[in-house]
């Protein structure tokens, strides 16, 4: 970053608060579409809602009160209006599937899904973007082609395959890693659940085993995310880079005597940086949603194999609080970028 | 999208392993890798799910007990002994003595008696099973009695051959829970429900210490338990919905036993000698239901010759692959009084033949819905293509289970494929829902039984049904029970194709895990390694 760049740090932050609030506006818009949408198709499935709760075998009576107790029997929109009220609350209603309150099902999945994926992005970024800079860099050259490649096997090739793959030969043939789930059962139920992030909450208790065990478990599935991630993200950087580095301020700057690598760095990357922040916060928003098909081949009890599993049991408390969670996960990341570039963009600093 | 994503699966789980076992499992550890989604309580007064009451068979004791080597042997459990009345009406059940419950509470006639009015009252799911035996919220105090601490009456307003009974006081519903612990855990009237639901409060080989919803269930054994301590201390079941991470978890050693594998991963561990497979057959029946209120299947002959039009053998060989045999009436063979007679082949000119006699000599078009998951997808493809063979275009509707049900529950489907487990371990059950239908009207006032559904009434059944029940000579009522089964094999809504196997696969080293024929027979206890 140039050393001027903190100069416009009053004006930036006056930028940054007034739309945070015409944001905050949008947010209860956005939530009330997002509830309406869900709960509408939901209604709207041809699964019987009763069945989930009683199952097939229930007799006429036992299904008629849990028809009555599920508030059934009222309209739809009052249905609707009921829920949103519980939910401003922050009851999100009890999971049919489960039986427990939606909002401590979400606690309990949601660190899982959360670690999985912060993981990732970690090595999708660490790899990816010096990755993209260097093939955008070597445009044509054997750097790029390598990326290039490397970067189409990682976005054509289905995620489940490469689990399966991954696990049958770090974990099946070659012993390196642990296999499915989040620890080994032997660990399971030791250590206090703090954060539910496993990594953190055996390093408080100094339970060093347990906090390698679950490393071990942990870095198979994050490094295929990553993997993925890191496609997408060094694809991107490539092309802003080839962008930028077609502009005259690079070869002005190089006639004034930088080197080509120090022009690169320099010069033309604090200048993808807030495209690059997007698409970061895009693939982080996709990863914590839960990457359904990696959270099942890692019997990973995440966010994503909660909401599906809701989903094909007519489980609309669950589906809902998952779609909820999902939303706020995803405004808040745009937040967050957003408040990002208008640190790192120059134009919007004075504006 | 998820039909491909099985089937990379598969592809993913047939590429060669040589497995190498360096991981272990801890010695005084059973664990299980298992899909326990359908867990929704743990509650015996509510939980009605297979891998629930495979749990609840293990922290709860019943009032009456199935042996665990034999399911045709009804003994006693917290009950020692039984005496039924001249009538048939009253039952004197004798509690053992000095039993306790993991809370260190002595079992008592009173707990026993407790857990029956305990089901009754809270009225949720498997109430039907004891509500059959005239027992209402109102009566159930004076039905149910403990006059001293071992001794339990039981009184049934209706008439039931005493073998039904004792079936019945067998399932998850006869499980003994501790009245004090329960009721130290009551709030609005719930007897303890909303704690029961994911803790224990029994006193049967384990205590269940943890239910963490989709990943795992872990046990802890009761040293107090009346058959003695379990040598494996600690049970962990570990929830792995993929069969083929299962195959890999017991390949490497990390499970001890794995229970969904599918057929095709159990031929691939033919040769690993550090895995056993143990098939067990179970009760569960595969058929397809044929809706008489579709104008072709009213004619018997047309559903006679849809029953000539499967492919059964082939199916047995090549999709399940070991995971069923084959079974067409509707009690599941190996238990008391089932019809062993499988009449039916693939046979398409008596088919044909049939199908011109009723009427449709160029054959007909119609829908079969099944489930969109193995193995049902594929027998619905081996089905659609021999019944072509007669002219039957059959068009395949896959669909997620839950919605197949609501549509099968309103009657609005022509042939529907599905699977029925009994509820317990007497004929009656199976009576009950695929021959008996009181009420064929759109209410269903008697509920919504296998018959109704497919609007198949013969009041001849229906008596026949009733008849059954109350028998209370053995020999006469078995016999009952095979003509019942018989008149459904040859004219009822059904093509019942086949009878599950379990392949269970254990490690080398495990010894005695008992996988009966259902749920309620699984017993983790006798383990060793």
């Amino acid at each position: 970053m140039e050393r001027g760049a903190w100069r416009g740090w009053g004006q930036g932050l006056a930028a940054v608060i007034r739309p945070l609030i015409a944001l905050a506006g949008s947010l209860l818009i956005t939530f009330i579409g997002l509830t309406a949408v869900t709960f509408f198709i939901g209604r709207l499935t041809k699964i019987d809602p009763v069945l989930a709760v009683v199952g097939d075998k229930a007799s006429r009576e036992v299904y008629n009160n849990a028809y009555i107790a599920l508030g059934l029997d009222r309209p739809v929109i009052v249905q609707y209006f009921l829920y949103l009220k519980r939910v401003v609350t922050g009851d999100l209603g009890v999971s049919v599937l489960t039986s427990q309150p939606v909002i401590s099902d979400l606690l309990r999945v949601f660190p899982a899904t959360f670690e999985l994926a912060t993981i990732a992005i970690i090595i999708g970024v660490l790899v990816g973007v010096p990755a993209g800079v260097l093939a955008g860099a070597r445009k044509g050259r054997l750097a790029d082609h390598i990326v290039r490649v490397t970067g189409l096997f990682g976005y054509s090739v289905p995620v489940f395959w490469l689990g399966l793959v991954g696990l049958f030969v770090f974990y099946g043939k070659l012993g390196w890693v642990s296999g499915t789930g989040r620890l080994d059962v032997f660990y399971e139920d030791i250590v206090t659940v703090r954060t539910g992030i496993i990594l953190i909450d055996s390093a408080i208790e100094g339970e060093w085993d347990i906090f390698f065990n679950a490393f071990s478990h942990l870095i198979l599935p994050a490094a295929i995310l990553g993997y993925y991630s890191l496609a997408y993200i060094a694809r991107m950087t490539r092309s802003f880079m080839i962008d930028q580095l077609a502009q005259e301020y690079v070869t002005t700057a190089r006639v004034k005597g930088r080197s080509f690598w120090g022009a690169v760095w320099l010069h033309a990357f604090p200048n993808i940086m807030v495209p690059l922040i997007t698409v970061i916060g895009l693939s982080y928003a996709s990863l914590l949603e839960g990457a359904l098909l990696t959270e099942t081949v890692f019997a990973w009890p995440g966010l994503g194999l909660y909401i599906t599993r809701a989903l094909f049991n007519s489980d609309m408390n669950a589906v809902m609080g998952g779609t909820i969670l999902i939303g706020t996960v995803f405004i808040s990341i745009n937040l967050f970028s957003d408040f990002l570039y208008r640190i790192f963009d120059p134009r919007l600093r004075t504006a | 999208m998820l039909k491909t994503f099985r089937f990379a699966l598969m592809a993913g789980a047939m590429l060669a392993l040589a497995p190498q076992a360096f991981a272990e499992t801890p010695k005084d550890t059973l664990v299980i890798a298992e899909n326990i989604d359908d867990i929704i309580s743990l509650d015996p007064a509510e939980a009605y799910e297979l891998s629930g009451i495979q749990v609840l068979a293990n922290t709860y004791d019943r009032i009456m007990r199935f042996e665990p080597t034999d399911i045709n042997k009804l003994v006693g459990g917290v009950a020692e002994s039984v005496t039924p009345s001249e009538d048939g009406k009253t039952f004197t059940f004798k509690i053992r003595s000095g039993m306790k419950f993991t809370s260190g509470n002595p079992v008592t006639a009173n707990d026993a008696a407790f857990s029956l009015r305990r089901v009754i009252k809270l009225n949720k799911t498997p109430v039907f099973l004891l509500s059959q035996l005239g027992w209402t919220p109102e009566n159930i105090d004076q039905m149910v009695t403990a006059p001293d601490e071992s001794t339990l009456v039981v009184k049934i307003g209706v008439d039931f051959a005493p073998s039904l009974v004792y079936a019945l006081l067998s399932s998850v519903v006869g499980s003994v829970v501790d009245e004090k612990v329960a009721m130290e855990h009551a709030k609005d009237g719930d007897f303890g429900y909303e704690w029961l639901k994911t803790n224990s409060a029994g006193s049967g080989a384990y205590s269940l210490k943890v239910w963490k919803p989709n990943e795992s269930v872990v046990l802890e054994a009761n040293p107090g338990y009346r058959g003695g301590e379990a040598s494996m201390k600690r049970v962990v079941i570990r929830h792995v919905p993929e069969p083929a991470a299962q195959r890999l978890l017991i390949e490497k050693g990390d499970t001890d036993v794995a229970l969904n594998m599918t057929g095709d991963q159990i031929t691939g561990l033919k040769d690993n000698k550090d895995v056993v497979i143990t098939p067990s057959p179970q009760a569960l029946l595969y058929y397809i239901g044929m809706n008489v209120k579709t104008k072709e299947l009213q004619d018997a002959r047309v559903r006679q010759a849809l029953r000539y039009l499967i492919d059964y053998d082939g199916i047995v060989n090549s999709i399940m692959q070991g995971g069923a045999q084959i079974h067409q009436s509707f009690w599941a063979s190996g238990f008391w009084a089932a019809l062993d007679d499988n009449p039916y082949k693939l046979d398409v000119e008596k088919a044909k033949a049939l199908l011109k006699e009723a009427g449709y000599p160029d054959g007909f078009s119609i829908d079969l819905d099944a489930p969109n998951s193995s193995p049902f997808a594929n027998i619905a493809q081996s089905v659609q293509a021999t019944m072509a063979q007669a002219g039957v275009k059959v068009n395949i509707i896959s669909s997620e289970t839950k919605t197949l049900l609501t549509k099968y529950r309103a009657r609005e489907h022509k042939l529907l494929m599905i699977y029925w487990g009994p509820d317990y371990m007497d004929p009656h059950t199976n009576a009950d829902g695929f021959a008996n239908n009181g009420d064929n009207s759109d209410a269903a006032s008697k509920g919504k039984p296998l018959a109704w559904r497919n609007s198949w009434v013969d009041e001849a059944v229906n008596a026949a049904t009733a008849a059954a029940v109350k028998e209370r000579d053995e020999g006469k009522r078995k016999q009952m029970y095979l003509d019942l089964q018989k008149k459904v094999l040859d004219d009822g809504p059904y093509a019942i194709m086949f009878q599950e196997t379990k392949l269970v696969a254990t490690r080398a080293n495990v010894k005695n895990f008992i996988f009966g024929p259902s749920a309620d027979v699984v017993y983790y206890n006798l383990t060793t390694k």
